[in-house]
């Protein structure tokens, strides 16, 4: 795969889009995620890396507060997410705002999670036009758009139980772009996929990337990581241990543990 | 014999067909809005006992607990005298001397709602714990509110999961409503038994009631298989 091309960028640093200060997430006595830093910038294609347990999953799910976290400072699309403090922990203070954030930001699961009970082509209207309120008949011509854009054009009909986990995945994709979002998150999009249907997803990713798209990924795919990412971020035991660009990183020599965790990888691989 | 058989089940002069097909009517009214009022208070006895505030957790376990436990038709009696002493005692208190009976159509339908409301409580309790979190999650990561996630998403599914289960309840609701025979509603079994006595034929309209009973169940029955085949369309199995 060639390297995702970056859009024309203006001069100076592209706009955030989102920042995390100092995020924690405990549960009970588990601490998962131990004060992470993170700012993505439009544009970005960010691949979070680290072992199963590093926090990496728990992380990105703080981004769309599917994980409310335990303390720690979030702004997404330049507005600070609004907590209120719960026990020794938080809670999201205002609803309206988490939820029109969401609608912003598109999530891309490692179990695919269709709406069963949908045709491929339901799932993809299913929020323009009950989150966005937007009419029936532009919603479809969007969202058959959005279908041909994954290759699942001819799908259209068919329930997501008559589908491959490949095919599934790239209309989870369909479904997230439908709603034209500022940024993905993809939680180990291919992790639950047969080895045969990885390269199905990696190549809608990878072409999404290529449009500048602001994506965050989660994953293991270190090949796809190093060719298509702008930036490496490394989670080690709930912290950020190591980031960079993939060439500084996967050269070797920046950093001991990430080299390990990816020589174990490539073995394994 | 056989020929007066069959027009005492009949529609003619002698007949008594049009009363026990009117009974039945009544009968089916009766379940429908039992079996209404028990899909109402079973959501919310099932958000009750999913809730995270204990005490409310507490009070749905007492209410499932409570309906299930005791016999049914101790229910409608209470339910019968309780509601007509109170309303008396309110009547008398505002001037109005007397006995005062609340219509037994109202307060049998209540009493079994209740019952029913307890057994789909567990039902859609059941049926929500069924339900893959990833679904929720999805609408919620599209940025669905509370509403739109329980009616799209939530509800839907729900209810297939719940369906098998509901159909055996509305079996039991369609027989329970024999119990208003007692609070002196005339649905099919206290019209068969009127017909019965009149004619000292007990095991022809006895016999009729129990065929009654069968075919609106059988029907009823075929309708919610074909309500469960529909919403499954897209399992593949």
């Amino acid at each position: 795969m060639q390297p995702a091309q970056s859009p024309p960028m203006p001069s100076g640093p592209a706009p955030s889009v989102i920042t995390a200060q100092k995020l924690t997430k405990r549960y009970g006595a588990l601490e998962v995620l131990r004060g992470v830093d993170l700012e993505a910038h439009e544009g970005e294609v960010i691949s979070i890396l680290g072992a199963s347990g590093s926090g990496k999953s728990t992380f990105l799910r703080c981004l769309n507060l599917l994980e409310v976290p335990t303390s720690g400072d979030l702004t997404v699309l330049g507005e600070r997410v609004r907590f209120r403090p719960k026990g020794d922990g938080l809670r999201i203070a205002d609803h309206g705002q988490v939820n029109r954030l969401r609608s912003q930001v598109g999530m891309v699961f490692q179990n695919f999670c269709l709406w069963s009970h949908r045709t491929v082509l339901q799932n993809v209207m299913e929020a323009p036009i009950h989150v966005q309120g937007r009419n029936r008949h532009e919603v479809r011509d969007e969202a058959e758009a959005a279908l041909a854009r994954v290759g699942m054009a001819d799908r259209a009909g068919y329930y997501p139980s008559q589908l491959s986990g490949g095919q599934q995945q790239r209309v989870a994709i369909a479904r997230a772009i439908v709603m034209q979002p500022r940024v993905l998150l993809f939680d180990e999009p291919t992790s639950a996929l047969d080895p045969e249907l990885v390269g199905e997803v990696l190549k809608v990713m990878h072409d999404l990337a290529a449009e500048g798209r602001t994506m965050l990924i989660v994953t293991h795919e270190m090949a796809f990581a190093r060719d298509v990412s702008s930036r490496i971020v490394f989670l080690e035991q709930g912290r950020v241990r190591a980031q960079g660009t993939p060439q500084a990183l996967f050269r070797g020599g920046m950093d001991e543990r990430f080299d390990q965790f990816v020589s174990h990888f490539m073995r394994q691989g | 014999m056989k020929a007066s058989s069959l027009a005492l089940v009949g529609f003619g002069v002698d007949g008594w067909g049009r009363l026990l097909l009117m009974a039945a009517g009544l009968t089916l009214a009766a379940a429908l809005c039992s079996f209404a009022i028990g899909a109402m208070l079973g959501t919310a006895g099932a958000v009750l006992k999913l809730s995270s505030v204990a005490t409310l957790r507490w009070i749905g376990t007492f209410y499932t607990t409570v309906f299930r436990g005791i016999p049914e038709i101790l229910v409608v009696y209470l339910f019968y005298f309780g509601g007509s002493l109170a309303l008396t005692h309110l009547m008398h208190l505002a001037g109005f001397p007397g006995f005062f009976s609340l219509p037994s159509f109202v307060i049998g339908v209540l009493a079994i709602g209740l019952v029913s409301g307890a057994y789909q409580t567990e039902t859609y309790r059941s049926a929500y714990l069924r339900l893959e979190r990833g679904q929720v999650e999805a609408g919620l990561a599209c940025g669905m509110g509370r509403v739109v996630l329980l009616w799209r998403i939530i509800a839907p599914q729900t209810l297939r999961f719940a369906l098998p289960a509901l159909g055996n309840i509305w079996q039991s609701v369609l027989k329970e409503t024999a119990l208003l025979s007692i609070i002196g509603l005339v649905e099919l079994l206290r019209q068969s038994t009127i017909a019965a006595g009149a004619t000292r034929q007990p095991l022809l309209f006895y016999g009729t009631a129990a065929c009654v009973y069968l075919v609106m169940g059988q029907v009823t029955g075929i309708g919610i298989r074909s309500v469960e085949r529909h919403l499954s369309r897209y399992r593949g199995r």
